[in-house]
């Protein structure tokens, strides 16, 4: 109970900190944030963007874990995690498209362009479509449960190619990428910019804060599936 | 590789000799996505990148509408079984491996060929590099699609979820592919496309060890 109080505080205190505190030239006190030239108040999104992304990557990280014990274990508890897992991602996948839709609106000027960021990120959610895709169309449990691993296994060794090899090997908008003109002295603020100390701090209690609700909403994701396989175990017997 | 599997490679070919069922669909199905692409395209004069993505475009589809036959034909004909007797996992599917190999090989020649006639921007400058990158390309279509389709032959969903699995997993194969077509039109030196010629052959060893320890799984289910 008492962790959960903390979530609650935490996650309120980031929100509203994310939102409310005020950008400026030079910050002087704790709850001011830095100006970035070419971003200005688009950069808040920071602290609500990066984490669904990185959700994202620890959802299909975690489903591919259980996914890979249950090929060694034949243990159904463990198909049951990964699909909790793999629909929490999905949720944080679809999350972070939208989100990273609207800043890239304001921020670039259209809603999609297919950086390469956009184009690795809509790959993710096609592997997610595809995985439950595969996973509907398949009534026996036991197979479902292997064909799916397999799968998940597969697609889990391409997905490093989307996420961190090719964003870092095309030229691409996105903060983080290579400019579009490497030999440029000075690289353009959006892509190469630096966090001040506060800035860092929320961002990283944000991160923290969004990990733990991932982690609990995973839990009673997994519970109320058990709950809901007794059920209709009751149900079938009368 | 040892003769069990290429003794299931000659049965499958020789199977696909007697009923040409693979080789007309695809042949049908090139000549179909090509015109039809023919037709759109009209008198416009449309340019290199264009042509080089719509040239991997009916690489995909073609591909998508024949080589799933490999392990679905087994499940339809009830031979599965059988073939789990006879043989170990591995020797299957370097079997079907060989035929989707030489499947895929025979029909991409053939787009090329079509394309290099057809269209007036596909114009090869390196042709080295285009023969190495179509090399490592076709093999790393073959694999991938072979693994997936054995599992959707035991799916039971057998036409319509195949190309919906196989995109994403081949994407980061017809992104770099795409790439190093444009690279043999403009002529670039293998030098320079070093790097997109690594990834290719590093998605191929990637996926063949894969599909050989992830097989397994698959068969015996």
């Amino acid at each position: 109970m008492i962790w959960k109080i903390f979530l609650f505080l935490l996650l309120v205190f980031v929100s509203v900190a994310g939102i409310a505190f005020p950008i400026v030239e030079n910050p002087q006190y704790w709850y001011e944030f830095p100006f970035i030239p070419g971003l200005g108040e688009n950069a808040k999104i920071i602290f609500f963007h990066v984490p669904t992304a990185w959700l994202t990557v620890i959802g299909f990280l975690m489903s591919t874990i259980y996914s890979f014990k249950y090929l060694r274990k034949k243990n159904l508890d463990d198909d049951v995690k990964s699909y909790a897992a793999a629909q929490l991602g999905m949720v944080f996948c679809i999350l972070a498209t939208i989100t990273g839709a609207v800043w890239a609106k304001f921020a670039w000027g259209s809603f999609w362009s297919w950086d390469p960021r956009q184009t690795s990120i809509f790959a993710l959610l096609l592997i997610y479509g595809a995985w439950f895709a595969l996973r509907s169309s398949i009534e026996s449990e036991e197979k479902r449960a292997t064909l799916s691993a397999v799968y998940s296994m597969i697609a889990f060794i391409t997905v490093p190619f989307f996420i961190f090899i090719m964003p870092r090997i095309m030229t691409g908008l996105h903060p983080g990428s290579i400019p579009t003109n490497p030999n440029e002295e000075q690289v353009s603020p959006v892509i190469n910019f630096k966090m001040n100390g506060n800035m860092q701090l929320i961002f990283f209690l944000s991160l923290i804060g969004f990990t733990i609700l991932y982690f609990w909403m995973w839990q009673v994701g997994y519970k109320s599936m058990l709950l809901k396989e007794k059920l209709d175990k009751q149900l079938i017997r009368g | 590789m040892n003769s069990k599997s290429y003794s299931l490679f000659l049965k499958d070919f020789k199977s696909e000799l007697r009923t040409r069922y693979a080789i007309n669909a695809l042949a049908m199905f090139i000549i179909v996505a090509i015109s039809v692409i023919l037709f759109s395209v009209g008198n416009e004069k449309i340019s290199q990148s264009l042509t080089g993505g719509l040239f991997w475009v009916v690489i995909f589809f073609t591909a998508m509408s024949g080589l799933s036959r490999a392990f679905v034909s087994e499940e339809e004909r009830g031979t599965a079984l059988t073939l789990q007797l006879i043989a170990a996992p591995s020797t299957i599917f370097s079997g079907k491996l060989i035929f989707n190999i030489i499947l895929v090989f025979a029909m991409n020649t053939v787009i090329a060929i079509l394309y290099s006639v057809l269209f007036e921007a596909f114009v090869i400058q390196n042709f080295a590099l285009f023969l190495t990158s179509f090399v490592f390309g076709n093999i790393g279509l073959a694999v991938s699609s072979t693994i997936i389709a054995a599992i959707i032959a035991k799916a039971g969903a057998k036409g319509t979820l195949y190309p919906v699995l196989s995109f994403p997993i081949l994407l980061p194969l017809i992104l770099t592919s795409v790439q190093l077509t444009l690279f043999a039109f403009d002529g670039i030196s293998f030098e320079r496309a070093k790097f997109e010629l690594a990834i290719v052959v590093s998605y191929d060893v990637i996926m063949l060890t894969a599909s050989y320890m992830l097989f397994d799984f698959i068969w015996k289910e």
